[in-house]
């Protein structure tokens, strides 16, 4: 990359912090990727506002800066189907933080519905810089290990030959009564990591996971963003 | 390429691949010293320059005379020393190299970066010494060079390869070795070949971006291990793939997995996932094992590029035909063409009527009707098909040569059966090469008698044509793959064919 080294004097390349959820997405969504709309909220009356807002199902998913495997740990509740389940998990999860959790509060975000999971992401490899990976997701997600991966930056070109290197193709089409995947949207998504890997300096990884295909579309509903310690983001960059 | 060093010119290969003459420095009496082997291997392979070699004592090598000291060498008489002197000697020997006019180095000598930190100070003085000399560094501890347009075999094993187009640089000089053998055995040449050793100042990087400038390759082999470098090789590939085919095998492509990263994406990106990545972005063929490697090399060199991936499998036996198309079908790229009415209707007139009227195309018998070169041409000249691979060469030869050595020819009719057999298989070598070059679309052929029998007229005429007869279907088809591979990454992006 060729920017200037915005880390200050003295900080450690080698550590790393993560941003919270909805920092991540506030900083992707800024080079084209699609998340669902969702609510960060503080308490239980946010939480019951932004249901009525979304129309229930909801997901709740406590959010902090330093929250890396919030399903490990019973951070996410999914398919809330009534306003008072949604303000009890959002009570539940504010509990359940721990002070390093760095918490900023719960996001309430709509259940999407796809049968078909990605997962998408950047990384940096020791040797070659910053890649773009995308790969077969879920839970099975490393497993199967149907991944694809290019170094940053890649065309559109680079991006549609990574759909098509993935050997579950027969997932791309049309599957249980869903449409086939159109490909530009999960393009979109990798050309905006591609974007955000050389636009953002200290941008160590990123994480889609998972890439919902709801309707079609790929959409991203979780997001994690690691930079090296250290890094300052202008404001226009972060929400928070 | 190591940082002290800058990017060599084209002038300093020039002095590397072409010299006007040699110098051995550390030649031996011994036979089994490199020393001794190396000027042998030049002596023996018809090099055209002048020749020199030093010898502490001052003995005749192989009959040739030797020099004392490099001091004695006529100034500007040779631009490449070949160094076989121990690692301790050769600050000095570079100097007087340099003060007599030599612009090239290739280091077999070891001792350096692979012996321990004094062995890596000592190779660091050397690219220092190099970039302040002005002379090209390759090596150390590399098995040498060889250039067929010069008739250059400066290396410390065989084999010297038949001349071609393929230009080979490896980190490893086995390797260069592998791929000169597989030359040797199916007759498609080399221009040049490397063995880099420790890369200290000149690294497989700096080969390959001379390969596509070179007049005399056309096609870049090389073996990659570690990557010290990967923006540097990142950049290098790239730039060399858009311009010429370039084949790549790379050592440690397994494990390398699994490295502790807060992402699971971290986990997913291993270390053989992102450099199969930067291949499939610039274009450059990744090959799995040596014989894929260097049969992809080959194929660039020899077939031309299909303009599609529909292929048409012919045959003279059925069960090959129908492994073939499930090899081609199982292909991630390739397609079994379906075959068109008016092909079909067409073939009927050539064919016994019991031909399989159907992709694979068995031919029934239709060698014995002698039309297998209108077949040919009919299939390779439809606007349908892209590329055909061609199945059951040298049967007949094959017989031939049993009724031959039986103890009965040339009687009972014997004779006149077997030179018919031959010269039809020689006749249908000859027609796939003649109508691929007039069709421009690619025909493979494929028999395992390629290296059962590689005297078999069938394979034999394939070879004469300058092409591979591929030992089977199954590696005829990953070749297409590879070709068709690129015809698609190049067509994708706007370039032109190269």
């Amino acid at each position: 990359m060729s920017q200037v080294d915005p880390r200050p004097p003295g900080a450690d390349p080698a550590r790393t912090r993560t941003l919270s959820e909805s920092d991540s997405k506030d900083l992707l969504a800024r080079f084209g990727i699609p998340f669902a709309p969702e609510h960060l909220v503080t308490d239980a009356a946010g939480a019951r506002a932004a249901a009525d807002a979304l129309g229930v199902p909801v997901a709740a998913k406590l959010c902090g800066t330093n929250i890396a495997h919030k399903s490990e740990r019973g951070l996410v509740r999914l398919g809330l189907s009534g306003s008072d389940a949604v303000a009890a998990a959002t009570d539940e999860l504010l509990a359940a933080a721990r002070p390093d959790d760095g918490a900023t509060g719960v996001l309430i975000a709509p259940m999407l519905r796809g049968h078909r999971e990605l997962i998408a992401g950047i990384a940096t490899d020791e040797q070659f810089g910053p890649t773009v990976l995308l790969g077969i997701g879920g839970v099975l997600a490393e497993a199967v290990a149907d991944v694809t991966v290019r170094l940053v930056p890649i065309s559109r070109i680079d991006a549609e030959e990574m759909i098509d290197d993935l050997r579950s193709q027969a997932l791309l089409g049309e599957f249980r009564g869903e449409p086939a995947l159109e490909r530009d949207s999960v393009v979109d998504v990798l050309v905006g990591l591609s974007d955000a890997a050389t636009a953002v300096p200290g941008l160590v990884s990123a994480d889609l996971n998972p890439l919902i295909v709801s309707d079609g579309r790929a959409v991203a509903v979780d997001a994690l963003v690691e930079l090296t310690e250290g890094t300052h983001l202008e404001p226009a960059e972060v929400r928070s | 390429m190591s940082a002290a060093a800058k990017a060599p010119e084209p002038e300093d290969f020039r002095a590397l691949f072409d010299p006007a003459g040699v110098v051995v420095a550390g030649a031996s009496t011994h036979p089994g010293k490199f020393g001794f082997v190396c000027l042998h291997n030049i002596l023996a392979s018809g090099y055209a320059g002048r020749v020199f070699a030093t010898n502490r004592d001052g003995s005749p090598v192989l009959g040739h005379p030797t020099l004392r000291s490099l001091d004695e060498l006529p100034e500007g008489a040779a631009d490449l020393i070949f160094v076989c002197t121990p690692a301790s000697a050769n600050v000095e020997l570079l100097r007087t190299a340099a003060a007599k006019g030599i612009r090239a180095a290739f280091l077999a000598s070891a001792g350096y970066g692979e012996a321990g930190e004094e062995g890596q100070r000592a190779q660091a003085e050397l690219v220092a010494l190099g970039a302040e000399l002005g002379i090209l560094i390759v090596g150390p501890n590399g098995q040498g060079v060889v250039s067929t347009p010069s008739k250059l075999c400066a290396q410390i094993v065989a084999p010297y390869p038949p001349a071609g187009r393929i230009g080979v640089a490896s980190q490893s000089g086995n390797f260069v070795s592998s791929f000169l053998n597989w030359s040797c055995a199916t007759g498609v040449g080399i221009s040049r070949a490397v063995s880099c050793g420790n890369a200290a100042a000149t690294s497989v990087a700096d080969f390959l971006r001379f390969f596509a400038d070179d007049d005399a390759t056309d096609v870049a082999l090389a073996y990659i291990e570690g990557v010290s470098d990967g923006p540097g090789v990142a950049a290098a590939l790239t730039e060399v793939a858009a311009r010429q085919p370039t084949v790549v095998l790379k050592g440690g492509a397994t494990a390398g997995g699994a490295r502790a990263a807060a992402s699971h994406t971290g986990s997913l990106a291993t270390d053989d996932r992102t450099f199969d990545g930067l291949c499939r972005q610039a274009g450059v063929t990744r090959a799995a094992t040596v014989e894929e490697a260097f049969e992809a090399a080959a194929t660039f060199a020899t077939q031309p590029l299909p303009a599609g991936n529909r292929v048409v499998v012919l045959t003279t036996a059925g069960g090959w035909g129908v492994v073939t198309a499930d090899a081609i079908t199982a292909h991630r790229d390739l397609e079994l063409a379906t075959l068109p009415d008016d092909l079909r209707k067409r073939i009927d007139t050539l064919l016994p009527p019991r031909w399989s009227r159907n992709n694979p195309i068995d031919l029934a018998g239709g060698e014995t009707r002698d039309t297998i070169p209108q077949v040919l041409e009919l299939v390779a000249g439809h606007p349908d098909v892209d590329a055909v691979i061609y199945l059951g060469l040298g049967i007949q030869s094959n017989q031939a040569r049993m009724l031959r050595d039986g103890g009965f020819h040339p009687d009972h009719g014997i004779e006149r059966i077997v030179a018919y057999h031959e010269r039809q298989d020689a006749r249908f070598a000859q027609a796939a090469h003649d109508v691929s070059v007039a069709t421009g679309k690619p025909i493979l052929t494929a028999t395992e008698l390629a290296v059962a029998f590689p005297d078999n007229p069938g394979p034999a005429t394939v070879r004469a044509t300058g092409r591979v007869c591929y030992p089977s279907a199954d590696r005829a088809v990953t070749a297409l793959g590879h070709l068709w591979r690129r015809s698609r990454h190049l067509a994708r992006r706007g370039v032109g064919t190269p």
